[in-house]
């Protein structure tokens, strides 16, 4: 059986990492009071969905591979929100003069 | 155990254990130009993890992409910004953390039984490996090619989108009425954007 398979890892290794990725990315998301850890941590989960992805792909769709052009789809769509958000964040800058997240309160009820 | 099928388990401990300690110095690093330079690692850590599962387009996509464009970007907005302030502790802080620590473990936990617990359909067909790049083309101009061309236009609105958000002038006039707009309403007046060594 293990012939068959596209490589000797299990597929359940990429899932686990990918997994504990994903987490660490949330905890990031959350807990950072730097406004620029917070668009890190995104790109933390972003990249542990590709490698979800990209893992299924080469595993379950070997002929196919639908789950490379997702990845790819991903990786363009995480490029513009990383331009977005950080302009986002140098015009936040320019009018609050901190990237603390705790003094971005203004929508806070 | 043949010589190639521990090779690929040691890479894959190895990349597995640089993305885990990358990740967590990301997040946990007092620094956050150390964080910015650790998330490139990761980048290039994951770009190896596509090389294993032989997408080697993918891999040169993430290097390109990632460490090259939005790592690069990450340390223009660090040097922008990077200006030395004090948080204010907020009270709760700790708990705050060891609340959402919790949160995120339970996620984690069930995310792993999912994954232990499910059957996975394996093993699947064969894997194309080396025409792998030739596929992702014929998706891209065939099945896929609406959301291509929607990735475009995407990109091409993120990008005057970031232009416009990012812009330093500022019109003094309301565009639908003429009126002039109070300046304190959109932007304080000329804030150095760069440290200034000179005021405290």
């Amino acid at each position: 059986m293990l012939e068959n398979l596209p490589s000797t890892i299990p597929l359940q290794g990429y899932l686990l990492l990918a997994s504990l990725l994903f987490c660490i990315g949330v905890w990031g998301l959350i807990n950072s009071r730097n406004a620029v850890r917070v668009l890190m941590s995104i790109e933390l989960m972003l990249n542990a969905v590709n490698i979800n992805l990209m893992a299924f792909s080469s595993y379950l769709d070997g002929e196919l591979i639908r789950g490379q052009v997702f990845a790819v789809f991903v990786i363009t769509v995480a490029a513009a929100e990383a331009a977005v958000g950080l302009a986002i964040l140098l015009s936040l800058y320019r009018n609050r003069v901190t990237v603390d997240m705790e003094s971005f309160n203004l929508l806070r009820w | 155990m043949t010589i190639a099928s521990s090779t690929q388990q040691i890479c894959f401990l190895v990349l597995s254990a640089g993305i885990v300690i990358g990740s967590l110095g990301v997040v946990l690093l007092e620094n956050i130009v150390y964080s910015a330079f650790l998330l490139g690692g990761v980048f290039m850590a994951v770009a190896g993890l596509y090389l294993l599962l032989n997408a080697s387009f993918v891999a040169a996509a993430q290097v390109l992409v990632y460490v090259g464009a939005v790592n690069v970007l990450i340390l223009f907005a660090i040097m922008l910004v990077n200006k030395k302030e004090d948080l204010k502790p907020i009270k709760g802080l700790q708990l705050r953390r060891l609340l959402s620590g919790g949160v995120c473990a339970g996620l984690l936990a069930l995310l792993i039984r999912v994954d232990i617990t499910t059957t996975w359909k394996l093993p699947g067909p064969q894997a194309i490996g080396e025409q792998a790049t030739e596929r992702i083309g014929e998706h891209l101009f065939t099945d896929y090619l609406l959301p291509f061309e929607l990735a475009s236009v995407l990109l091409l609105m993120a990008m005057i989108g970031a232009i416009v958000l990012a812009r330093r002038d500022i019109l003094t006039n309301d565009i639908g009425t003429g009126e002039s707009v109070k300046p304190g309403l959109i932007e304080k007046a000329n804030t150095p954007l760069l440290i200034d060594k000179s005021s405290p």
